[in-house]
């Protein structure tokens, strides 16, 4: 079983499809994929199913949660020490949404240490593999979640994307990811990163799937206020018999690898071949998109991670002997390195003396970046680019370099810094045997004419 | 190239609320300037007149209806999270 629609027509007990998943995912352990199970509280739910006391759209169908987000039954760590032993005292929206239809959250997966990376080597409980080759990395940050799904140990699972961290696993492991139009679904619950480009979306088998669940997810929610009014019943997003789409040239040059390139051509080939245009275009400042992310959001982290220290909730260090020394040892002992250099740098590029140079600038720049997609939606409906320059990459390959762990965000940035929607889908196998994704990016609010397209492409498969 | 310096470490280190041990503070002084002086291309941009992007969702100022609202969490809850408490307040080191 793969997709919800399968789970939904099993015949299967709501406790016999739980029961299921918590198998499978205890026989793939190795993958360090879960950071926790949610056994008895998703039995609880189960049972509570079978018995008709909860119903919904996907009643007793069982799914995981990234561990940034808020949910009962574990704890939610975000791959952190600073968060080891946190038991929210409730749930994300977006977890309550999904159960409200009867969906049961049976384990929480891992991901880089508060979402900061793009590997899954930052958790402070070990790397997750990918799920087509253990020596290579899952991506990241949502790597649990992406090495879940392609498993088949549930048929969806949450992520978070800020700069590409539900796109980039999907395209390592062979998944559907969509990283919606910023706003769509509420952050409340949700360990924020960097404020101005968080989303929550999910990875699936297909883009029919994807759609479903951010449907239950999408809309306005009361404790988040940059939440969007539900576009998805909106009836303006069918597929048009001729797209015109363009394929962003500067994502598809030098540095790119090869294969990855022939795989986003060929995806391009079958857009043609489904009477669709796909015509090259340029956009001169996305190459300058990577310098403006990693100084906005480092920014926006500086900010958001002054929560921890070490008071009200979370790690405390035990030798601190002034408040100062609480503050300081708590957060140098519960963060991860990556955590902590980002932190640094958003202290830096907002440090006076800096902060116009950098970030006034990259914030300028983003004006521009967001004014280069707005006059090519004038003419094409969506654009396409790869999602990641190479397929997965060995573990601990970039761990020491920071610049070349960065890069590997290079094609997701962009949507992330114009709040767009984009969608990363399955589009070729590299010659080793690893998946390669092609990445769909459409004007705000397109993100159910980005899965109807996905989906017409699926088909055609 | 800003060459960034240990006391400029140690000094982004204080604004961060961060003590980092002495490898930490070496570690920090490559990466960062390396990290700067890659950012450091958004000087190539010209951004004359450009107004700065903070956001872009356009929504602005939606505010909710000024009145109180019951929370399914409870004090009890919020001070069990701490690490220690006396009297329903959370316990630190001394401050004066």
């Amino acid at each position: 079983m793969k997709t919800i629609t399968e789970y939904l027509q099993s015949g299967l007990s709501a406790t016999e499809m739980v029961k299921q998943a918590l198998a499978r995912a205890k026989q793939v352990a190795d993958y360090n994929s879960f950071l926790s199970l949610t056994e008895e509280r998703a039995l609880k739910r189960a049972a509570q199913i079978d018995s008709g006391e909860i119903s919904g759209k996907l009643a007793g169908v069982p799914f995981v949660v990234k561990d940034n987000m808020l949910a009962f039954g574990a704890p939610t760590t975000a791959a952190s020490v600073m968060l080891k032993d946190f038991h929210a005292p409730l749930q994300a929206t977006a977890v309550e949404k999904l159960e409200a239809e009867g969906a049961i959250c049976i384990g929480k997966s891992n991901l880089d240490a508060f979402a900061h990376g793009g590997s899954t080597e930052n958790s402070a409980y070990g790397v997750t593999k990918n799920a087509h080759d253990t020596k290579r990395v899952a991506g990241g940050s949502s790597g649990g979640s992406a090495v879940i799904t392609a498993l088949d140990v549930v048929p969806f699972a949450l992520g978070t994307d800020t700069g590409g961290s539900i796109r980039q696993p999907a395209s390592f492991n062979g998944v559907v990811g969509i990283k919606p139009t910023y706003g769509t679904v509420s952050r409340y619950g949700v360990v924020a990163m960097a404020s101005s480009t968080d989303t929550i979306g999910c990875f699936t088998h297909t883009a029919a799937d994807a759609d479903v669940v951010m449907g239950i997810m999408a809309g306005r929610d009361a404790n988040d206020m940059t939440t969007l009014p539900n576009f998805w019943n909106e009836k303006s997003n069918s597929v048009k018999k001729s797209l015109q789409i363009g394929l962003i040239k500067e994502t598809m040059g030098d540095g790119i690898d090869t294969e990855v390139q022939a795989a986003v051509y060929e995806y391009a080939e079958r857009l043609k071949g489904a009477g669709h245009t796909v015509r090259e275009v340029s956009m001169p400042t996305i190459s300058y998109s990577l310098g403006m992310y990693y100084v906005i959001v480092p920014a926006e982290i500086s900010s958001n991670l002054a929560r921890y220290d070490g008071v009200r909730y979370g790690y405390r260090s035990q030798n601190a002997t002034s408040l100062e020394e609480l503050y300081g040892q708590s957060r140098d002992q519960g963060f991860e390195m990556e955590n902590k250099r980002r932190i640094m740098i958003g202290s830096f590029v907002l440090s006076s003396g800096f902060f116009d140079a950098y970030y006034q600038q990259a914030q300028k720049a983003r004006a521009l970046l967001c004014s280069e997609f707005d006059e090519l939606f004038a003419s094409y409906d969506l654009l396409l680019s790869p999602v990641s320059p190479t397929p997965a990459f060995a573990i601990g390959q970039k761990t020491n370099d920071p610049i070349q762990m960065y890069k590997a965000d290079i094609m997701t940035v962009p949507a992330s810094l114009a709040g767009l929607p984009a969608v990363s889908v399955p589009a070729g196998v590299s010659s080793t045997g690893l998946p390669v994704g092609a990445q769909l990016i459409g004007p705000q609010k397109s993100d159910r004419l980005l899965l109807r397209l996905a989906a017409q492409l699926e088909k055609g498969a | 190239m800003t060459k960034i310096t240990r006391e400029d470490v140690l000094h982004l280190a204080k604004l961060s609320s961060l003590e980092l041990t002495d490898d930490e503070v070496t570690a920090m002084q490559d990466e960062l300037t390396e990290i700067t002086d890659y950012i450091a291309m958004l000087g190539g941009l010209t951004t004359e007149g450009v107004e700065p992007k903070y956001q872009v969702s356009g929504l602005e100022n939606i505010y909710r209806e000024d009145e109180p609202q019951t929370s399914s969490v409870s004090r009890e809850d919020l001070l069990a999270l701490s690490y220690a408490t006396s009297d329903d307040q959370v316990k630190v080191p001394k401050v004066l």
